[in-house]
């Protein structure tokens, strides 16, 4: 009997086949998964913002930015058997959910966590096999470790499998 | 970067907001009523500090499909603002607005009904920012509205994340408002980093 693990905002969660792991509600946020396709080890992570290096007082929260989040996936994934060298990333989200006209950094934040998605995982030179990223609606992912499938949902557009 | 954290806000903070709270609602329902000719009246606005998670929870969940408005803020200060209103609510305004002419089936709107919303949006927001300029003595200018019909969970990333630099938790104000039928309104407030000190310095609020 599987289980479809649910990861919150700003959350990461890690599980092994046959469960799937699921995150509601992409907007700017980006979903990035991961996966050891021998061991069948997955990872979820849904991260907020870019970079951790933006907040400079309190506790950091690892699963709320780009490069910690990955960074703290990767370790427990590995810690439950998964091989770094081996990971395949597919990714999710970094909508743009308003037009507003004239600049405003807010509007660009969803770009801005894709690149640094991106940058990441090349920089630990883990490929990505997929993306749905951009746009302006929302998304909700599940990921299955044991096939490797991403299904993503939006309103008004079904779901596709990537 | 400021050392200002949302989550050790001050009680004085929140007085304060939940008076322009109190005030911008007062103003957007007379400004609605106005607008769909017939009188809307509201509950006594709440101001919480909420965890991502609460507020999904009080709009029935991350998936839920809402009507998010969005307007930039320029002048004195900078940010945002945003307006989100449930689906049923939404289309019970619109059918007043609209006076009979047909709307999309189900929880689909059409351009016009789209149109509708906006304005709607637009007269509400505009109500709140009017108040909080006339308490604080700032000059504050919204953008043209921009609306989208997404996802609970989707809507929110977006002050989620402006006030994730912050700390954890979001900012409410919740807004029941009604004419024949209930609805609910939730309302965010924004501001960009530097313009917190300057709302508060305005109103005199020293902070610990």
């Amino acid at each position: 009997m599987s289980n479809i693990v649910k990861v919150g905002m700003a959350d990461l969660k890690i599980c092994s086949s046959p469960d799937g792991l699921t995150t509601l509600g992409l907007g700017s946020c980006v979903g990035i998964a991961l996966r050891d396709p021998i061991t069948k080890v997955g990872g979820l992570a849904h991260i907020m913002l870019p970079d951790s290096s933006l907040v400079t007082h309190g506790t950091l929260n690892k699963a709320k930015f780009a490069d910690t989040g990955i960074d703290e996936l990767i370790r427990q994934m590995v810690a439950k058997g998964a091989v770094k060298e081996r990971l395949k990333a597919k990714i999710a989200g970094g909508a743009m959910m308003f037009q507003i006209q004239g600049k405003n950094d807010l509007m660009q934040v969803g770009e801005r966590n894709v690149e640094a998605t991106k940058k990441k995982l090349q920089q630990l030179r883990i490929p990505i096999l997929a993306n749905d990223t951009g746009k302006n609606y929302g998304r909700t992912v599940i990921f299955y470790p044991e096939s490797g499938d991403f299904v993503i949902k939006a309103v008004g557009k079904g779901e596709n499998i990537i | 970067m400021s050392d200002f954290s949302l989550d050790n806000v001050s009680n004085t903070y929140m007085d304060v907001l939940r008076e322009i709270g109190n005030i911008g609602a007062g103003n957007a329902m007379t400004a609605l009523s106005l607008m769909l000719q017939c009188r809307v009246d509201m509950r006594v606005p709440q101001v919480r500090l909420l965890d991502f998670s609460e507020v999904c929870s009080m709009m029935g969940g991350e998936e839920q499909i809402m009507i998010g408005v969005f307007l930039g803020v320029e002048g004195d200060i900078t940010g945002s603002i945003m307006f989100l209103i449930e689906v049923n609510s939404a289309k019970h305004l619109i059918s007043k607005i609209m006076m009979g002419m047909a709307g999309a089936e189900g929880d689909e709107f059409n351009e016009m009904e789209l149109s509708a919303m906006r304005e709607v949006g637009n007269i509400i927001s505009g109500a709140y920012l009017n108040s909080l300029s006339m308490l604080t003595n700032l000059k504050i200018y919204p953008s043209p509205p921009s609306l989208t019909v997404d996802m609970a969970g989707a809507i929110l990333s977006v002050p989620a994340i402006e006030f994730g630099i912050l700390g954890d938790k979001l900012l409410l104000i919740q807004s029941q408002f009604y004419d024949e039928v209930e609805m609910n309104g939730y309302f965010m407030l924004v501001p960009d980093l530097e313009s917190y000190s300057t709302i508060l310095n305005s109103l005199g609020v020293v902070l610990s």
